[in-house]
């Protein structure tokens, strides 16, 4: 009796709610190395631990949208800085989209690296754990400290899967990754960081920002308040923001899990969750417009959406092209930061969740198509859709979504992103989110068209057969996909959680 | 007993030295020489636990009181520095054997460990004693031992580099006793503090000036401050593994808290700083240094030779720390210290694994290692990432404390190019890496296998200590903060 | 600066034109031999400052004269304490008009003395070493050595 009321205790108690959900993908790192030998038990164990993460996720989410905001200390790191954690809703929704999507990509990966007959699986499982742990850390921060800590140590651990093949083309990929990623944080971010705490006096994210008192007081001049903003929105090169982007596309050598999860997912949003948050917890959005220093940065990221939904036009390497179309939908999540409207950011929230569900489709099908077809490049793939008709199914639907069309997820984002910049009178940013939205359509769609129509040269008969990736890879991306649907009807409850984080 | 561990810490190896040699066998002279090397860093251990919980302890040899006689004062700042000298040369004294027998001739092992005792006799004395002229004599101590040490080395020119070595310190070393010997004539007096009382640093004659400058640049060649670091490369690339291990994780460090206590004890860093600023000359060569030594690094085949300008720079972080001269940045230099000693030293026991097993330190020979000695290269990387400065390893907490004491000290440009410095670091460790791991297998690593378990696990011990200090903070944090507050001259809190 | 003092500081002229020459050997001889005989002398210097700052004009060595060693012990035989008696009044003025120098510099050169005795014979110990090797002392034919190995 008294075991069972501290169990259901400790089930509502949010502190430990928190510490379980950092500590499960740790003791999914520990359980893989335990079981390293043993392919099937590792792989239960992983996802076992995933699941019950996502169930704790759960958990906390109904304790944040119901308005509350726990939070744990783990005490102070260095004087001044403390290691701590407090969740609102726009982390509580991240760390909800990493860890729901931990388990699908676990089981795709299970499908895919065992399908390909990969090497040092163990390696890559734990690998694949520090970094959901860094995801899960960086959402829950409570402060700009332990969301650097989060961030490095995400950058680290996923340097092994990048590179996970040993290949000479991995090595370059990889070291344009840690280079551009390691470098601009130590440079720039850390700087900033620093700056942040010696005029604001805190690290503390909060709603409303920190650094007002101190622009208002004049320790921190116009120009220096942009150019702190510059140190953020470049030092967190995981947003992609160009010129800062190559590290993206250098990733892709990964294998397909890793850019599924990490390069559409964990990393990427990061990223952008970390500019968001920066500017509603530490600028405040109010600060932002009453300086006006953001709009370099919107028309920056406005440039960086154009610019890379071009680039994306040329690639015929399939994950190359979802890369850059990677780096101009992550532009349309800075852009909303940037232009610190409440719909904006709120937009630009939303977007995190719907681009999430909808480029981790897009990845997977690119997964399950090497690993059945073998076929990496977009020209090759005319007529594929007959023979794997549920994988391009899916991609079409992930492409309507990340074009932004009802009735996917994505055009609830993009429509606040637009009202956003209606709103504070940046037509030009509004052109640009349209042409953009052209942009996707002419480089996204033809991919499912194309694989749709008739083989070139009909003359062998396995086109007609189906011969789909196995089970454990179509599963799951099937599911992404009617995830990106049911998104749509979500639309106006993410929209009411979101909304808190705009009022300081 | 526990009245005299003072002095036992420093004649503990001291006596350990001559017995070795009189033994003349080579594994009883390794136990002894272990036996004083774990006691040292016991009592090391339980100095620094005293002076946490009751202040400086100070310990007159034979009863003379100061300053007629020779006192030794362990306080906060020299109680650290000996815990991880003492510390670092147990430990690597407990990875030496297979590595010595490689490197060094058997006949000559008793010979080895006894002048390993007297340098670490030598670097503790330098930190217990509290008069200056036993500083100059156990610096020499500590000097002449490591040009013997590094003579050693298997290469024909490790002669030359200890020579080299040998000319230059005793030059530094000359220099240092002509500033003791200018301070006596003024004061009369050898005791550090009691030199420090009655010199008068505002009105002082101008043989202050002149002791003062032979002072710093004798240190400074110590130090091995750029320029003045030509020495340094040469000893640690041509010197035994186990030699370079301990003399690069702890002999500049020890001169470098023999400087901060001649600036801060004797001379006052309104002296040294406000009246003459040599911090901002320091901070200029700090970062030269720290730019020059590091694109230099990035640049070397020979991988001890590459650490060896890389402890150069990092020198120069240490003494950016120390010259902004409040509590802020001299926390973080003496924090940069210990920590530096930690990767440092356990960087160059991975460089001495590898160069058992690969039998070379060139890079060349290593690429590829990765494969076929996982453990030995995977050391390498948590050590290397603890020189980068990543999170949650003790590099990176040196260098926030450094960055935020330099933003507090409104050094914007310090600020700026510390970080973009630290990148240098980012290169020349990933280089390894990248060899290691994905380079074609080079003949040698192609059938080597990971280190014996003996070099391992005191390896593995120390980069260990790199995260664990990385993650728990305060320990090194309060023991260095208090160190700079006793250097200030504040009321120890 | 009068010419008096000049030359009145004549020790100190000798110091710094030994310590120059013996600098300058060092820096300027390539040959390992006369690199360390220029150290040597560079280190003597040194020793002569020392002593030369101990030595008072007219001080004699810091020993007691035998003299008043023995008045003393004679005066007081019993008691070695009692020094306000008269007899030891006018003993101690005999003592006091006597100078001594201080002993401690001497005192400190002896240990810098051993210390560069040390030095130098592990420099050449080194050198005996390096010439095995090389066949030579000079140090820009060991470098040109060096490099073509």
């Amino acid at each position: 009796m008294i075991a069972e009321t501290t169990i259901t205790g400790w089930l509502t108690d949010p502190e430990s709610l928190i510490a379980a959900g950092l500590l499960l993908p740790l003791l999914a790192l520990i359980a893989i190395q335990l079981f390293g030998r043993w392919p099937n038990l590792r792989e239960a164990a992983t996802l076992t631990v995933s699941t019950v993460l996502f169930a704790v996720v759960g958990r906390l989410s109904q304790i944040v949208f119901a308005g509350n905001r726990p939070s744990l200390t783990l005490g102070e790191f260095l004087p001044g800085f403390e290691i701590g954690f407090e969740i609102e809703p726009l982390g509580m929704l991240f760390a909800l989209v990493a860890s729901g999507l931990w388990i699908l990509t676990t089981i795709y990966a299970i499908g895919y690296m065992r399908g390909h007959h990969e090497q040092h699986q163990t390696r890559f499982f734990s690998c694949f754990a520090i970094a959901i742990f860094a995801a899960v850390a960086a959402a829950f921060s409570a402060n700009l400290f332990t969301l650097f800590v989060a961030y490095e140590v995400m950058t680290i651990s996923t340097y092994p899967l990048v590179a996970h093949h040993g290949t000479e083309k991995a090595r370059d990929g990889a070291r344009v990754y840690l280079g551009i990623l390691l470098s601009t944080s130590i440079a720039f971010l850390m700087l900033a960081i620093v700056w942040t705490w010696f005029i604001a006096g805190t690290l503390q994210f909060r709603a409303g920002g920190i650094l007002s008192d101190a622009f208002a007081a004049g320790d921190i001049s116009r120009w220096q308040l942009g150019l702190l903003l510059a140190l953020f929105a470049f030092g967190i090169a995981k947003a992609a923001l160009m010129p800062f982007h190559r590290w993206l596309p250098a990733a892709m050598v990964a294998p397909t899990p890793v850019s599924a999860l990490l390069h559409a997912v964990a990393v990427v949003k990061v990223g952008v969750f970390s500019v968001l948050k920066v500017v509603v917890y530490v600028f405040g959005l109010d600060l932002l417009q009453t300086s006006g220093v953001n709009l370099w940065l919107a028309y920056l990221a406005g440039f960086s959406i154009l610019t890379a939904s071009l680039v994306a036009m040329t690639k015929d390497n399939l994950k190359a092209r979802l890369a850059y179309s990677t780096i101009s939908q992550l532009g349309y999540i800075t852009l909303g930061a940037a232009i610190a409207t409440p719909s904006s950011v709120v937009g630009g929230g939303m977007h995190i969740v719907m681009h999430a569900v909808g480029k981790i489709t897009l990845f997977f099908c690119a997964g399950a198509i090497y690993v059945a077809a073998h076929k990496t490049d977009i020209s090759q793939m005319r007529g594929l859709g007959r023979r794997m008709p549920f994988t391009f199914a899916a991609f079409l639907i992930a492409t309507v979504s990340i074009i932004g069309l009802p009735p996917c997820g994505g055009a609830w984002s993009k429509w606040f992103l637009a009202v956003g910049t209606v709103e504070s009178h940046q037509f030009i940013l509004t052109a640009i989110l349209m042409i953009s939205s052209l942009l996707n359509i002419a480089y996204l769609m033809p991919i499912p068209m194309r694989a749709f129509q008739t083989p070139e040269g009909d003359g062998d008969t396995s086109g007609s057969t189906i011969q789909e990736a196995p089970l454990f890879c179509v599963v799951p991306l099937c599911i992404t996909a009617l995830g990106s649907i049911a998104l749509f009807f979500a639309g106006q409850w993410i929209y009411e959680v979101l909304l808190p984080i705009t009022i300081p | 007993m526990s009245d005299h561990l003072p002095i036992l810490l420093i004649v503990l190896p001291l006596i350990a030295a001559p017995l070795c040699v009189l033994v003349g066998n080579r594994k009883v002279a390794y136990v002894v020489a272990l036996a004083a090397a774990w006691c040292t860093f016991a009592i090391a251990l339980t100095l620094i636990t005293q002076v946490t919980r009751s202040g400086p302890i100070h310990y007159n040899i034979g009863d003379w009181a100061p300053p007629y006689g020779i006192e030794y004062v362990v306080d906060s700042f020299s109680g650290f520095v000996m815990l991880f000298v003492a510390g670092i040369g147990a430990l690597v004294l407990s990875y030496a054997p297979p590595s010595i027998k490689a490197e060094i001739p058997q006949s000559k092992h008793y010979l080895f460990y006894a002048t390993y005792m007297l340098c670490m006799t030598g670097l503790l004395g330098i930190c217990a004693t509290g008069d200056l002229f036993n500083v100059f004599v156990f610096l020499e101590i500590s000097s002449l031992s490591s040009y013997a040490l590094i003579s050693l080395g298997r290469s024909r020119r490790a002669p030359l580099a200890a020579l080299q070595y040998l000319i230059l310190g005793s030059i530094g070393a000359t220099f240092i006793l002509i500033g003791i010997g200018l301070l006596y004539q003024m004061t009369g007096t050898l005791n550090m503090a009691d030199i420090a009382s009655r010199l008068d640093t505002h009105h002082g004659p101008r043989t202050m000036l002149v002791s003062f400058a032979f002072l710093t640049v004798g240190l400074c060649i110590k130090m091995a401050v750029f320029p003045l670091h030509r020495w340094l490369p040469g000893a640690y690339t041509y010197a035994p593994s186990v030699v370079t291990c301990f003399i690069a994780a702890t002999s500049t460090k020890v001169s470098v808290y023999a400087f901060a206590r001649v600036v801060f004890g004797i001379f006052t860093p309104d002296f040294a700083f406000e009246q003459l600023s040599l911090n901002t000359g320091l901070m200029i060569l700090a970062l030269i240094g720290i730019f020059g030594t590091s694109i230099t690094a990035i640049f070397q085949d020979n991988v001890k030779r590459m650490l060896a300008f890389s402890s150069v720079a990092q020198i120069g972080y240490m003494l950016l720390g120390i010259s902004m001269a409040n509590q802020s940045g001299l926390t973080a230099g003496i924090i940069h210290m210990f920590n530096h000693a930690l990767i440092k030293g356990g960087l160059f026991m991975v460089a001495g694994c590898f160069a058992l097993r690969l039998g070379s330190v060139n890079l060349s020979d290593w690429q590829g290692a990765g494969r076929t000695m996982p453990w030995t290269s995977f050391a390498w990387v948590v050590g290397g990432l603890g020189l980068i400065g990543v999170p949650l390893t003790a590099g990176f907490v040196s260098k926030w404390l450094l960055l935020t004491a330099a933003v507090q000290s409104e050094l914007w440009p310090v600020a700026v190019l510390m970080l973009l410095s630290s990148l240098l670091a980012l290169v020349y460790i990933w280089r390894v890496v990248e060899s290691l791991y994905f380079a074609e297998t080079s003949q040698r690593a192609a059938d080597a296998v990971d280190a014996p378990l003996q070099m391992l696990v005191p390896t593995y011990i120390l980069i260990g200590a790199i995260l664990v200090f990385g993650v728990w903070t305060t320990y090194p944090f309060d023991l260095a903060s208090e160190a700079a507050s006793t250097l200030l001259g504040a009321p120890t809190p | 600066m009068s010419i008096e003092q000049v030359v009145g500081l004549y020790n100190y002229w000798i110091v710094v034109f030994l310590m120059m020459t013996g600098f300058y050997i060092v820096i300027a001889r390539t040959n390992l031999i006369k690199s360390i005989i220029g150290l040597n002398i560079f280190q003597t210097s040194v020793f002569l400052l020392y002593i030369t700052m101990g030595r008072i004009n007219g001080g004699t060595a810091p020993i007691i004269p035998a003299v008043v060693a023995d008045a003393h012990a004679h005066a007081h035989p019993a008691d070695a304490h009692a020094t306000d008696g008269p007899a030891g009044h006018s003993l101690h003025e005999t003592a006091d008009e006597l100078i001594y120098s201080n002993p401690l510099p001497s005192v400190l050169m002896l240990t810098a003395i051993v210390v560069g005795i040390a030095t130098t014979a592990l420099a050449l110990a080194l050198i005996v070493r390096i010439r095995e090797e090389y066949g030579t002392v000079e140090e820009d034919e060991i470098l040109e050595l060096d490099r073509y190995s």
